[in-house]
């Protein structure tokens, strides 16, 4: 019968001593981006040219820069000609600092190759981004959420509004000029009726 | 006056029959008392019996083995907030539980505890309770209307239509029940003393005559039964994991426990029906079988054992309590209800004790047992769908119950039919 | 108020193009207070009659930031939180953010913390499904196995607090391997909970698979096939019951899964039924895993060595794991400092949601609340 655990403190089997350095694995080296050729990367290079800015290797995993004019003809490719028929996710990243502060990150999956691909592509501020909806039902929650989180609209997206913050909520979180201590006060106020930082 | 009270006592017809008005209104006051008794003994067997189902104690602080939860839970019900929806039907709301409580005692009027212990036998017994009971449908329709909100009337009349449906079925098996007490003597009755006093005759309780059309009937009626009174299985409307909380999501308070009473109180009227058509109502088993001054002796002593059984029980558990001084209390409140029970048990065993009670203990073993069922069904089993639930009504239970009634009505004309047949 | 849509707005927004008076169509409001829809989830459905015509899921209920909560954190001050998010499968979340993190780092954990990993977390898919099995069906109606289904997690959250001190939230491990070695004991109290709850799981289904009313509440309800389960990116036990034989553990093993000899339960029809049935059986072959890895722990350190103050190269990096309620993702972006760039949690729950109104449309009101507790949704992963 288990017995229920007394207050005391659990006493460890006595690991190995800290003076054999030899039994802890030798520390891998520190990832490096490598670049990435194969078939699939000559194949895109082909069709989109200059379209895709970079094809590297990152902690084994491979990733995709690309133009964002291109990025939704890159992804339905990746999914018709290529087999990537799941869209595992979709998110942004915000660099305020630099010219085209969006990131727009897709993780497309092939089943039948077991590989997954990360593509990316940099938006503007206020610029729009293409929908995948059309090819990926899923991804209608992820881009609303996007859209939520950063402020980034999907041109064709069938229901764009909010999906975690409250409809009205002014100010998109995860930007990173939004303070983490920051709230709509004027929501706040009106909803809960206490004034924000309580 | 006094005469009048003491004739009756001489009489062995019931009270009803016998026209005495004093004993009348005795027998009515000790059958509410019993049934609200029965109520709140069935909240806490039922709590406890699915805790222990549930590998977990149920009540155990409220007094001894939580044997006071039902007062406490009786006495909140009554000091809680009644509320009325602002827009409600003020007349009908109020009425509502009245109709279902009013409907679900009524029937008990019929009931026979013993060949004499009942308020009256009504020559149409039977059909008097199936008609009280399907008015408790119209309390129910009546609670949801009253209440002004969508979602109750929708759980209003998904009840209801469930209760008539299986009133259907249920009445079938009836009618099958009523034919079988014309098997021996040519005429049947609908009076549930007759009734019972046909299986005496016949030398076995009507579950087991003509196996298997009595047990099937019996099945039937049992299943219906538990349709009828919106427990689970089939207990969709009033469930809480549902959307439409039912009929009774306005009501609180004093108007919910008369809702509450209400429920329990029919499935002990539909259990008793169930008890006196199929299970032989007061008698012990094998009346004819074991028959003698002997085996009556013997089993006339059955009831007095139970309860000094029981009281053992309550004494056993009392030497368990813990003997710190906080659980004091309790403990002595078991040994009391168990010294209760034991003197009650001695009392049955006393001769002239014992020949009176034992009819009333086989019944309420009986409807105990019915009850027991209905515990049961609800610890085990998953709710059905409502569009499932009619299709059993429907589709399933009717056609048995017709061809239940087709089979007693042949095997009544039986040696008509051999007769017709070998001409 | 803003999200109470249903009451304030007028009804064109909440069902656009239908007018109260011409059809029959009744909006109802389910939640997000609500015993059965496993925390604060708002459903409007609208119905016509018992049938569902349209649902709409609202959510965000629970969101509490935690992505943003990440950038403001150190990478190790970041664990705690993870254990929030499917808070009925903390160490799973655990070893999905430590195995992307170690991959950031190129940190490779030593085999002994890989075998303690891999029981805890196969520990909480248990556990994770035992909650999972009370409640879908006690929504349905049967209200006793839940109270079986907790008894028996006692054993594994006992289990959990004397490794580490909590039953829930658990934070079990650390980057770069495991806080704390298996304590005295823990090899006979695993083994014992191997050998105890097969029986118990077998006594489960007993209770459930066969009983008809149990077949006729699940079977064929929230019907869902194998092509729209990848087209919704729904992966786990959902994705296992419509036909697709997907687990991360075997096609891309992580933390020592390939030493271990399992198999994967598929479903066929993708209903309901199967999801249970695919959700027992993973039960048992967790048992499996649990009972080769104790037997086969060996020696060594419990973690790897990692520095002080965890400073990953510039890069990202996306790492997932079969959690109990699907793939759950971690995609990681560091620019070289102590705390991260951006956490993005892939949230199973969030995305498996989403086929909600394709598996409920057409069906009745009573099977919504069924094909919700199907899916196994935990909103602390749905709304993080």
């Amino acid at each position: 019968m288990p017995e229920v655990p007394d207050g005391n403190p659990p006493n460890p089997v006595p690991a190995q001593a800290a003076t054999t350095p030899a039994a802890a694995p030798a520390a891998a080296p520190k990832p490096v981006p490598q670049p990435w050729d194969c078939e699939l990367v000559q194949q895109l290079k082909n069709s989109y040219g200059s379209g895709i800015h970079d094809a590297a290797t990152f902690a084994g995993q491979n990733y995709l820069v690309v133009d964002r004019a291109v990025c939704h003809d890159v992804l339905l490719y990746l999914y018709q000609q290529l087999g990537y028929t799941s869209l595992t996710d979709l998110t942004a990243v915000h660099y305020p600092k630099d010219e085209l502060p969006f990131e727009m990150v897709w993780i497309l999956f092939s089943m039948a190759a077991n590989e997954r691909v990360r593509v990316k592509a940099r938006f503007a501020d206020g610029e729009s981004a293409p929908t995948v909806t059309d090819r990926w039902v899923g991804a209608n929650w992820m881009e609303r959420e996007v859209y939520d989180m950063f402020g980034i609209r999907f041109t064709g997206h069938p229901d764009l509004r909010r999906i975690l913050m409250p409809d009205e909520w002014t100010g998109h979180p995860l930007r990173k000029d939004y303070d983490p201590h920051k709230q709509d006060e004027v929501w706040v106020r009106k909803n809960l009726g206490i004034e924000s930082g309580q | 006056m006094i005469q009048s009270i003491l004739r009756y006592l001489h009489s062995d017809v019931t009270p009803g029959v016998a026209g005495n008005l004093f004993w009348v209104v005795v027998y009515v006051l000790l059958v509410f008392a019993g049934i609200s008794v029965g109520v709140i003994f069935m909240n806490w067997f039922e709590r406890k019996i699915m805790a222990h189902m549930q590998v977990r104690m149920g009540p155990m602080r409220v007094g001894p083995h939580g044997l006071l939860q039902p007062i406490a839970d009786a006495l909140k019900l009554i000091i809680k907030e009644d509320l009325m929806p602002a827009n409600a039907d003020k007349i009908v709301f109020w009425f509502a539980p009245v109709c279902v409580v009013m409907t679900a005692f009524c029937g008990f009027i019929v009931v026979p505890f013993g060949p004499t212990h009942a308020i009256t036998d009504m020559n149409i017994g039977v059909l008097f309770m199936l008609g009280v009971s399907s008015l408790g449908v119209l309390g129910v329709i009546m609670a949801g209307w009253a209440s002004n909100s969508h979602y109750p009337l929708m759980g209003s009349l998904r009840s209801g239509a469930q209760m008539v449906s299986y009133e259907i079925a249920m009445s079938m098996t009836v009618v099958s029940a009523v034919m079988m007490t014309s098997m021996a003597t040519g005429t049947g009755t609908l009076s549930m003393i007759g009734i019972v006093q046909a299986q005496l005759q016949q030398h076995t309780w009507f579950a087991f005559s003509f196996f298997p059309v009595g047990l099937t009937a019996l099945g039937v009626f049992s299943i219906a039964m538990v349709a009828e009174t919106n427990r689970a299985p089939f207990d969709l409307p009033e469930a809480e994991s549902e959307l439409v909380a039912g009929f009774l999501t306005e009501y609180s308070g004093f108007r919910w426990s008369l809702f509450f009473l209400a429920e329990y109180a029919g499935m002990i009227a539909v259990s008793s029906i169930a008890t006196t058509l199929w299970l032989g109502g007061w008698l012990r088993p094998f009346p004819n079988l074991l028959g003698g001054k002997n085996w009556d002796t013997a089993f006339s002593l059955v009831p007095g054992i139970t309860f000094v059984a029981l009281a053992a029980l309550c004494l056993f558990y009392f030497t368990r309590m813990p003997s710190i001084r906080a659980m004091r209390a309790d403990a002595r409140g078991l040994a009391a209800f168990g010294g209760v029970l034991g003197v009650i048990g001695i009392v049955m065993l006393l001769p002239g004790v014992r020949v009176r009670v034992q009819d009333i203990y086989w019944f309420t073993l009986k409807v105990g047992f019915f009850m027991y069922l209905y515990i049961w069904y609800r610890t085990t089993f998953p709710r059905y769908r409502f569009d499932q639930l009619m299709k059993i009504g429907w589709k399933v239970l009717l056609p048995i119950s017709i061809g239940v009634v087709i089979m007693t009505a042949l095997i009544g004309v039986r040696q008509e039919l051999l007769a017709l047949v070998w001409r | 108020m803003s999200d109470n849509r249903f009451y304030d707005s007028p009804i064109e927004e909440v069902a656009p193009g239908n007018t109260f008076l011409d059809s029959n169509e009744l909006v109802l409001n389910m939640g997000p207070q609500h015993p059965s829809t496993h925390g604060v989830l708002r459903v409007i459905l609208k119905l016509d009659g018992e049938k569902v015509n349209g649902i709409e899921c609202v959510i965000g209920y629970l969101h509490r930031g935690i992505e943003k909560v990440a950038e403001h954190r150190t990478w190790a001050q970041f664990g705690p939180f993870v254990d929030r998010l499917d808070y009925t499968a903390a160490v799973s979340n655990s070893l999905g953010y430590c195995l992307a993190v170690e991959k950031l780092l190129g940190v490779e954990v030593p085999k002994r913390a890989q075998y303690l990993r891999v029981i805890l977390t196969e520990l909480c898919r248990l556990a994770s499904h035992q909650v999972w099995l009370g409640t879908h069906v006690l929504d349905i109606g049967a209200v006793t196995p839940l109270f079986y289904a907790f008894r028996d997690r006692e054993d594994i959250l006992n289990v959990f607090e004397k490794y580490c001190g909590a039953r829930l939230t658990t934070h079990a491990f650390r980057i770069g391997g495991c806080r704390w070695d298996a304590y005295a004991g823990f090899a006979e109290q695993v083994l014992h909970i191997c050998d105890d709850l097969g029986p118990k799981i077998d006594e489960y289904r007993d209770l459930i698979t066969g009983n008809r009313i149990w077949l006729q509440r699940t079977k064929n309800v929230g019907v869902i096939s194998a092509e729209d389960c990848i087209a919704y990116g729904i992966t786990g036990p959902v994705l296992r019951g419509s036909g697709v034989e997907w687990d991360l553990r075997k096609k891309q093993p992580y933390s020592s899964y390939e030493d271990f000899d399992f198999d994967i339960p598929i479903g066929t029809a993708g209903d309901t039924f199967d999801r249970y049935v695919v959700r027992v059986e993973e039960m048992h072959q967790s048992i499996r895993i649990i009972r080769q890895a104790t037997e086969g722990l060996m020696e060594g350190p419990i973690i790897a060595k990692v520095p002080k103050v965890i400073k990953p190269p510039v890069g990202e990096v996306y790492v997932s794991i079969e959690a109990p309620k699907g793939e759950l993702g971690f995609f990681l972006v560091s620019n070289g400092s102590a705390m991260p760039y951006r956490v993005r949690v892939r949230p199973p729950s969030f995305i498996n949601l989403q086929a909600l109104e394709k598996m409920a449309k057409g069906s009745l009101v009573a099977d919504v609340v069924a094909i919700i507790g199907t899916l196994d949704i935990v909103l602390g992963e749905v709304d993080r």
